[in-house]
């Protein structure tokens, strides 16, 4: 049977992407946001996900304001990076896991979470960000993604607490499925960070480390903080947080905390990482 | 105009929400910055910047604020800050660029703010404290 694993919970900034794209992880500026993913690096060899369900955002690249789906499981067998207007990332296609994302929605669908299906799309830097991050510049991404991308641009996007419990409708879905499978789970976007009005540049350590904090164990709570806190206190686009929970609430109730990292700035924009595991039964 | 109700989000300071109603007006405005995307439609804009408009059914207020890259009024006017990324990267400018120019700072003192740990929320999460 497939088995939930793992969590991988890190910021998308596009500007990480450029940053790796271009050489650039060694300068002064960078390095130190580098060092707090080595960890992770280390850890997705030895662990060896044979699938990633990757929670992230579209930024206006696949969904125009024609169609805004909140919730949209990628079902393709491939998901070319995005040419958000600059040309696409010098990175891997994407291939998915049609037969787990089909399983995915019978099963979450009919558990109540009514899932838009994607059967074409190209993927931006929200997901591709965080792959680079962990697998660095491999010529192929070394096991399966499913998109999953989440509505955190028009607001209102889901509540922590709908995102919380589709994490753990999807766990049930995907233990269910009958191949052995390895598949870590992987929340993304955040941490504070606001990049428009005169607010812009907001960033909230306090809030942030508290977020990291409760997430591993006080994640019951935390999936009841309303919208508004997200906003006032970490940005308008501090909202992206609500992803982790989904990433959360797919693990078991107790998680073993293997990494934690938090670094500000990269551009405008806090970078939080996580990496927890289900607590294996013996 | 607007029958909208009051939103808690309407006391945080320096912010607009991108929400249905301001998506409802800025429809045309985000999908013209969404045409952006594609170089050919990036070479006419540059080439001709108010024909190019004239061709997308926006306010006359919309289109001189991408004429007068006031991304602020662009986003009072239902711009979206994902969209509008559209056009400033049309400019070959950052983020933190478009940022900066919103704060009324300049590039080199936004990102010095960035890197001494951004924007404090001390006085910067209430309207009624910093206004």
């Amino acid at each position: 049977m497939a088995k939930v694993t793992a969590g991988v919970a890190t910021s998308h900034v596009p500007a990480i992407g450029a940053a790796i794209d271009l050489g650039k992880t060694q300068e002064d500026y960078w390095k130190p946001l580098f060092e707090g993913y080595e960890y992770v690096k280390e850890w997705v060899k030895e662990t060896k996900p044979d699938v990633i369900f990757l929670l992230y955002n579209d930024h206006a690249t696949a969904f125009d304001m024609d169609f805004i789906p909140t919730f949209a499981l990628g079902c393709a067998e491939e998901f070319k990076p995005a040419d958000e207007g600059w040309g696409p990332r010098p990175v891997p296609t994407v291939k998915g896991h049609p037969e787990l994302a089909a399983h995915i929605a019978q099963n979450v669908i009919q558990d109540g979470f009514d899932l838009t299906f994607i059967n074409k799309m190209d993927v931006d830097h929200g997901l591709t960000v965080p792959l680079s991050l962990v697998f660095g510049q491999p010529e192929e991404w070394p096991c399966l993604i499913i998109p999953f991308a989440v509505n955190v641009v028009l607001y209102p996007p889901p509540s922590g607490q709908r995102c919380y419990d589709l994490g753990k409708s999807l766990r049930k879905a995907i233990d269910s499925f009958p191949e052995d499978l390895n598949v870590h789970i992987w929340g993304t976007g955040g941490m504070s960070h606001q990049l428009q009005g005169p607010r812009a540049g907001l960033i909230n350590r306090e809030f942030d480390n508290e977020f990291l904090d409760r997430l591993v164990d006080d994640a019951d709570e935390l999936a009841k903080k309303p919208h508004i806190d997200y906003v006032r206190e970490a940005g308008s686009e501090g909202i992206e947080l609500v992803m982790w929970l989904i990433m959360r609430g797919a693990l078991d109730a107790e998680v073993e905390l293997k990494h934690r990292f938090y670094h500000v700035p990269a551009s405008n924009t806090a970078v939080g990482h996580l990496v927890l595991e289900n607590k294996i039964p013996q | 105009m607007s029958k909208r109700l009051a939103q808690p989000y309407d006391d945080v300071p320096g912010t607009i929400i991108f929400d249905a109603d301001m998506a409802r007006k800025g429809y045309h405005l985000n999908q013209f910055a969404m045409s952006l995307m594609k170089a050919p439609n990036r070479e006419r804009f540059k080439a001709d910047e108010r024909a190019y408009l004239d061709e997308w059914p926006m306010s006359e207020e919309q289109k001189q604020a991408v004429l007068d890259r006031d991304y602020n009024r662009m986003m009072a006017l239902g711009g979206n800050i994902y969209f509008l990324a559209k056009i400033f990267s049309t400019d070959g400018l950052s983020f933190q660029f478009a940022a900066a120019t919103m704060t009324g700072m300049t590039q080199p003192e936004y990102a010095q703010m960035m890197l001494d740990g951004g924007r404090s929320p001390e006085g910067n999460l209430y309207k009624k404290e910093g206004e």
